[in-house]
């Protein structure tokens, strides 16, 4: 697989690791009253979707920076690839 | 029909016209008492034990393709009882001595050979590891012995022992486990699950669920309704998939492993061995194939194949532990979708919704656990209650901080 890194181009999916579903960006708040439940579901249920799947990867051996990358779980194709820090940012996470 | 040794020479003095075939094609009722969804090794197994222990005949298996066409029959067929944690090791145990009993228990040759597994180690940590998981064992009833470098050399001269990075040790073996021919498995239970009356359904998927009220009343099949008063969902690496459509989110990824087969080769290697340096283990099929495979494609997958990065590196792997296979050629490989639980454990439970049971959360280990997953599932259906040695295989052992994690690696399904 290649993923086609925002900053650096087309990368072999080798020099990344892989971290799981995107919505690990989304950390519950833990003062919530319900901080106990949302954990649960944050740290161990998955959606899991057999096609599109939005995944966190990590370009270890290269530039250090995380991805984040929308892939169909049935073929492997890579429909888009985004820094995971815009998508951060953009959810109002990190300012 | 009794399949024996004596009705092979009949048969072949008469021209094998005597066989039938081995499960009926029925078309589905309009309900059951029980309706197994998935028919891979754990599906016919819990069938199998429902109608043969619990009496229990009124039941049906439903399978999207043909039977074994899932993991079942795409596994490097590999058995043991050689786990660490008190909430696993029981389990595996009466899965193995179920194994051992098999064959004549459902007359069939499943060609249960128990060749012996070893577990290299190359460090002295891993020795230390090796020393207390052999510990768990024995006290669980299982049996585990210690060697040194020089009694594995006895074993398998050719190994690669003085390797200047992983040189060999020692290793833990296992000398009742070993392999099962993994398609007779399936075949093995569905026969014996069709002459108590069960139906299987092939070529029937499962599209959805009817819940009212809370309570499971049946599915909905590409052949119609299928009512139910139990559904019991058993479809490994498809669980999310299924379960979703009971609105559930499981512990659970898919993910791909991938297996190859070589060549046939003269006899070589008698018995399973795992390199404790990479990822890589591999035994040799009856028709002299060298069986082998190693780490996940580490990335969610339902394609049932995989790429070709970790093809090279199990291949490293291969030519690190055994030189001499170094001009040996590939014939096959594959793929198929493991359902990788958040502990590296599996579940064997009822869920919140009434009359609606769940397995899976097997990880690329669920082969060895079919004799017991049936048995235990089987148990939980007609009782309710579950099986005293899966009491730990709960849906809600993470929210309650209970899980069973054998390699302590945390809720990181690729990692297990
Ligand atoms: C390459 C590889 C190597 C492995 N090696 C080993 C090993 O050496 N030792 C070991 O112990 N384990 C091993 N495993 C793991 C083991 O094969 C699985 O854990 C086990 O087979 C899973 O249980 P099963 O047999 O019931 O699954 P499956 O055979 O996959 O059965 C599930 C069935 O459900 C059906 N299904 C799915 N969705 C639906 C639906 N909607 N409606 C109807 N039916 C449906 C599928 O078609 C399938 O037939 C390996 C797996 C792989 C892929």
């Amino acid at each position: 697989m290649i993923i086609n890194h925002p900053l650096l181009g087309p990368r072999d999916a080798q020099e990344f690791t892989y971290l799981g579903d995107a919505s690990l960006i989304d950390r519950p708040d833990w003062q919530a009253e319900d901080a106990a439940d949302q954990f649960h579901e944050y740290v161990y249920l998955r959606e899991n979707p057999a096609g599109l799947h939005k995944e966190l990867w990590f370009h270890e051996q290269g530039d250090r920076s995380w991805l984040v990358v929308t892939r169909n779980t049935v073929t492997h194709e890579i429909t888009n690839v985004e820094l995971a820090r815009d998508v951060a940012r953009a959810r109002g996470r990190s300012k | 029909m009794r399949y024996s040794g004596l009705r092979v020479i009949k048969e072949a003095l008469t021209g094998h016209k005597g066989w039938r075939p081995a499960w009926r094609d029925p078309e589905p009722k309009k309900s059951y008492d029980v309706v197994i969804i998935g028919g891979g090794g754990h599906g016919l197994a819990t069938a199998y034990y429902l109608s043969k222990v619990h009496k229990i005949t009124n039941v049906a298996v439903i399978e999207k393709g043909y039977i074994g066409g899932g993991n079942v029959g795409r596994n490097t067929t590999i058995i043991r009882s050689n786990y660490l944690l008190d909430g696993n090791e029981p389990f595996y145990e009466l899965s193995l001595k179920l194994w051992e009993g098999l064959e004549q228990d459902f007359n069939y040759n499943a060609m249960v050979s128990q060749r012996g597994i070893l577990n290299l180690v190359h460090t002295d940590a891993q020795r230390d590891a090796a020393r207390r998981r052999g510990n768990a064992m024995i006290l669980n009833g299982s049996d585990a012995e210690l060697l040194d470098a020089n009694g594995v050399r006895a074993m398998y001269p050719f190994l690669n022992f003085d390797n200047a990075r992983f040189p060999i040790k020692g290793g833990l073996l296992h000398r009742r486990g070993g392999t099962v021919r993994h398609d007779a498995v399936a075949w093995g239970y569905a026969r014996g699950a069709d002459m108590r009356g069960v139906d299987i359904i092939q070529n029937c998927e499962v599209t959805g669920f009817k819940i009212e009220n809370g309570k499971c009343l049946g599915v909905e099949t590409t052949k119609g309704f299928i009512g139910a008063k139990k559904v019991a969902s058993c479809v490994a690496g498809s669980s999310s998939r299924v379960m979703e459509k009971a609105g559930m989110r499981l512990p659970i990824e898919s993910h791909v492993l991938q297996a190859f087969v070589s060549e046939g080769l003269k006899p070589v290697l008698d018995g399973v061995i795992t390199f404790g340096a990479g990822h890589f283990y591999c035994s040799q099929s009856d028709k002299g194939g060298l069986v082998f495979g190693g780490d996940l494609d580490m990335y969610n997958s339902y394609a049932q194949r995989g790429n070709l990065p970790v093809v090279e590196d199990v291949m490293e792997g291969g030519m690190a532990l055994i030189p001499a296979i170094g001009r040996v050629r590939m014939l096959r490989s594959w793929g198929g979708i493991m359902d990788m639980s958040m502990d590296g454990s599996p579940f064997i439970d009822k869920t919140h919704i009434d009359g609606l049971y769940f397995n899976g959360g097997w990880c690329y280990g669920g082969f060895k656990a079919t004799p017991a997953s049936g048995w235990c599932y089987a148990h939980l259906l007609a009782t309710d209650k579950p099986h005293e040695v899966a009491t730990a295989y709960r849906l809600d052992r993470f929210r309650t901080g209970h899980m069973i994690d054998e390699k302590g690696v945390g809720p990181n399904p690729n990692l297990h």
